[in-house]
């Protein structure tokens, strides 16, 4: 078995590891968490928040430990300067465009990295409007961060229903669903998969939604109650 | 291209054997025909190519070409990038919006007509330049957009000249070469000597010319192949990256236009060093013209036997297949550009795994820049030895720099890589346009890194420039005299950063929007106490923590003029 082992050092001290492990499960493995954010055990790796990054003696550009695998002779660093200084700005930066108030694994790495959550004044936020429009869940994209997880989850990643893609790009990137359908008409089959990914809140169960926006529980059935009633009498207007 | 609605729907059957690759190409029939993409067509596509609906829907949304809502009859892209804002093309846009809205109150023509700005179109040195219905003209601040329609019966033609004639001998004649007359100047002789030898011969002789990829990334073209040929698995490709879109950038729409069998040459011979046979062109979208002519002289190639089955009584089998983009920088990225042809968003991919050993499909694939392609053909006439007395001994061959901006005489020229900068701007730019001496040049376009008056010494050779810290990159400069307030090329670079960052990464995706926010701040001499330090550390996330070349470049001019002239980022009562 030694003969598939590399041979690395991790912030100084030397370690081994079965070839093909990422650095952030070596790393994990030694003892030294390394913060992710878009990262999910059951989803496919994309490194897409540069959270994860490590410095690696000899790469031009930071690593993503998340994908990234450990080499024989590899030297990381997952603390340098050029490391603290990347993982601060994506912070500052989300904060200054989404709003991070139900993602408290975010906002302990943000009192880690000394964020300074007020960094980009007159910064313009991402704000669309909260979309209610079936009876499950509620999609509040001022809370999403464009980790991916529920695109992922709805296509290959889980439940192959490709419900959910991306509108526009670049900063302007939603999640969306064919023409901005109303989830009931999409192929959503309201499996949940996307709300148990979500890392932030953005999308979340209808009845959790109502509790928090102060109404009874017997309020609530009654409500989604008359709403599934709403569909029924739908379906058979158009039947 | 489709021009009716049974038309597009005969298409849609032929293209329905190919699935999900054929998304791009059926979409634009679509635009095409219909002058958007309705939610029905959209669906109609997804079923007929087994694409998911909220897929089909991504990928319209990603590509700037392809509108959701109808567009209206005439449709013009006036560039917003810097050498054309430095001939008026604000006001080219200005002038057309107010015509348009003018003559719509009496005569309801406000739907016939939209006019877009757009990212650098190709035609810096016709600048201001404009594109009316995907054709180029070249426009003044003068005329109508009547006129524009007009105007677009003649091509605007690009001057050629320079040191040197090898890669540029039959470009800048106003006419594109067919294929007799490419033959008669010893065209396809390099591929009848390749298919003489063995393709580890070919690739020798291409390492040995130290050909590196003009593209910008100036990786070394034989090692390339090498790598390629030597991946297990197949198919093979051969892709030849036609998607310019660097602003400031337009050498591989004139060899395209001028000169298209060289290209396809280089496929051929590239295809052959590796075991390749298919290839496919990838052309950015506004190139419309360009891909009317390759598309043309792909189908010479098909009728002399220059490409299909035993090609030249050989055992070489080759089929070449060009794409369009549809408005994506980020495209040109190799890996976005594979996952472009294969019909989704133009999302980079995580490297390693590299293009060689995995690329087009999953496949080894051999990517190459149009310029570069054009470069084989003459490495094998003229001997890897011969080739090597241009240049320098690590910068070989030759380059050609695409000259816009102030000064008198733009166009492409084509030198022995080490010549100075001055020699391009004084001797063939023929110097500054006006009477105010040069101030500055932005080398490598958008992504590039600004030269002073102290640069104009430095030799343009790849390790002349990086040790000024300047990167070659395509071989865009563009040139700035001393009235130019360089906070708005800047402000100008961000924006086209913001508007072409794809969203994967979230450096870029973020980043490339607050920076745009504080140059915003810095163009109009107010910025905020702390932006100096804001730009500083996104700029230097950006370079570090991005996936691809998009996010890592994106600050690379605004961070190149904060050395510079650390003045214009300061509020305006401070300066002076």
């Amino acid at each position: 078995m030694t003969a598939n082992l590399v041979q690395f050092t991790l912030d100084g001290t030397p370690a081994q590891a079965p070839a093909g492990t990422t650095i952030l499960k070596a790393a994990q493995q030694l003892g030294i968490a390394i913060p992710t954010i878009c990262y999910h055990d059951y989803c496919t790796a994309n490194a897409l928040c540069r959270i994860c990054v490590v410095e690696v003696k000899g790469a031009r550009v930071l690593v993503p430990a998340c994908t990234a695998t450990v080499q024989d002779g590899m030297e990381i660093h997952t603390q340098s300067e050029r490391v603290q200084r990347a993982r601060r700005v994506i912070l500052e930066m989300l904060y200054s465009t989404v709003d991070l108030s139900e993602a408290p694994e975010i906002e302990a790495m943000a009192a880690a990295y000394d964020v300074d959550c007020q960094r980009f004044p007159q910064a313009e936020p991402r704000r669309p409007p909260l979309i209610d429009d079936n009876p499950m869940y509620v999609r509040d994209y001022a809370k999403c961060i464009l980790c991916w997880r529920c695109v992922q989850v709805c296509a290959e990643d889980a439940q192959y229903t490709y419900a959910i893609n991306f509108k526009g790009r670049g900063y302007e990137t939603q999640i969306s669903t064919f023409y901005e359908v109303p989830m009931p008409e999409s192929t959503c089959v309201f499996c949940g998969q996307c709300i148990g990914v979500c890392p932030t809140g953005a999308l979340k169960f209808k009845r959790q939604y109502l509790l928090e926006i102060g109404y009874a529980i017997e309020e609530i059935l009654q409500m989604t109650r008359s709403e599934r009633g709403g569909r029924r009498r739908r379906a058979e207007r158009s039947a | 291209m489709a021009q009716s609605s049974s038309s597009f729907e005969a298409l849609l059957t032929s293209l329905a054997p190919q699935g999900r690759t054929a998304l791009l190409p059926a979409l634009h029939a679509a635009q095409e025909t219909f002058g958007y993409i309705s939610d029905q067509v959209a669906a109609q596509i997804g079923k007929a190519l087994g694409v998911p609906l909220a897929e089909v829907f991504g990928v319209v949304e990603f590509y700037t070409l392809f509108h959701r809502h109808p567009v209206g009859e005439v449709l013009l892209h006036v560039c917003n990038d810097p050498a054309c804002a430095l001939a008026g093309a604000d006001t080219v846009y200005k002038q057309i919006v107010f015509q348009t809205a003018e003559s719509a109150a009496g005569e309801g023509v406000s739907t016939k007509v939209r006019v877009e700005k757009s990212p650098c179109l190709g035609l810096c040195d016709h600048a201001p330049a404009v594109l009316v219905q995907s054709l180029p003209v070249k426009a003044s601040p003068a005329q109508t957009w009547q006129e524009l329609v007009a105007a677009t019966a003649t091509r605007p033609l690009t001057y050629v000249d320079g040191d040197v004639r090898l890669l540029t001998a039959l470009c800048g004649r106003h006419t594109t070469v067919r294929l007799d007359e490419y033959r008669r100047h010893e065209g396809y002789r390099a591929l009848e000597q390749a298919l003489q030898s063995p393709p580890e011969a070919v690739i020798e002789e291409v390492k040995a010319s130290g050909l590196v990829g003009r593209g910008g990334a100036a990786f070394p073209t034989g090692i390339k192949w090498q790598s390629a040929a030597q991946a297990p698995g197949s198919p093979k490709y051969v892709v030849c990256n036609a998607d310019e879109a660097e602003p400031g950038a337009f050498k591989d729409r004139v060899l395209m236009e001028d000169n298209p069998h060289a290209i396809l040459e280089g496929m051929l011979i590239a295809a052959y060093a590796i075991g390749a046979a298919k290839g496919y062109i990838y052309i950015r979208g506004e190139y419309m013209l360009p891909y009317r002519v390759m598309q043309r002289a792909v189908e010479e190639a098909q009728a002399a036997g220059l490409l299909g089955e035993r090609i030249l009584g050989s055992d070489f089998c080759f089929e070449i297949e060009i794409r369009r983009g549809a408005g994506a920088y980020i495209c040109g990225e190799e890996t976005a550009l594979f996952e472009s042809i294969e019909g989704k968003r133009g999302f980079p991919r995580l490297k390693p795994p590299f293009p060689t050993t995995h690329g087009l499909f999953g496949k080894p694939t051999v990517i190459n820049n149009v310029e570069t392609l054009a470069n084989v053909p003459l490495i094998l006439r003229l001997g890897a030895e011969e080739y090597r007395r241009l240049g320098t001994p690590q910068s070989p061959g030759p380059k050609l720099f695409c000259l816009s901006g102030d000064v008198k005489r733009p166009g492409l020229y084509e030198v022995p890589l080490g010549v100075p900068l001055r020699h391009l701007i004084e001797d063939l730019g023929q110097g500054m346009r006006n009477d105010a001496p040069f101030q500055a040049a932005l080398i490598g376009g958008a992504a590039g890194a600004f030269a002073t008056p102290e640069h104009l010494d430095t030799p343009l050779s790849f390790e002349g420039l990086r040790a000024a810290g300047i990167p070659l990159g395509a071989g865009v400069v563009t040139v700035f005299d001393s009235t130019r307030d360089l906070r708005d090329p800047l402000y100008r670079l961000a924006r086209f950063f913001a508007e072409e960052s794809c969203g994967k990464c979230y450096p870029c995706q973020i980043g490339t929007q607050r920076q745009l926010e504080i140059m915003e701040r810095v163009l109009e001499g107010r910025p905020l106490p702390g932006d100096w330090e804001r730009l500083q550390d996104v700029g230097w996330t950006m370079t570090d923590a991005s996936i691809c070349g998009l996010g890592q470049t994106a600050a690379s001019a605004i961070l190149s003029a904060m050395k510079h002239w650390p003045e214009l980022f300061q509020p305006a009562a401070e300066r002076r």
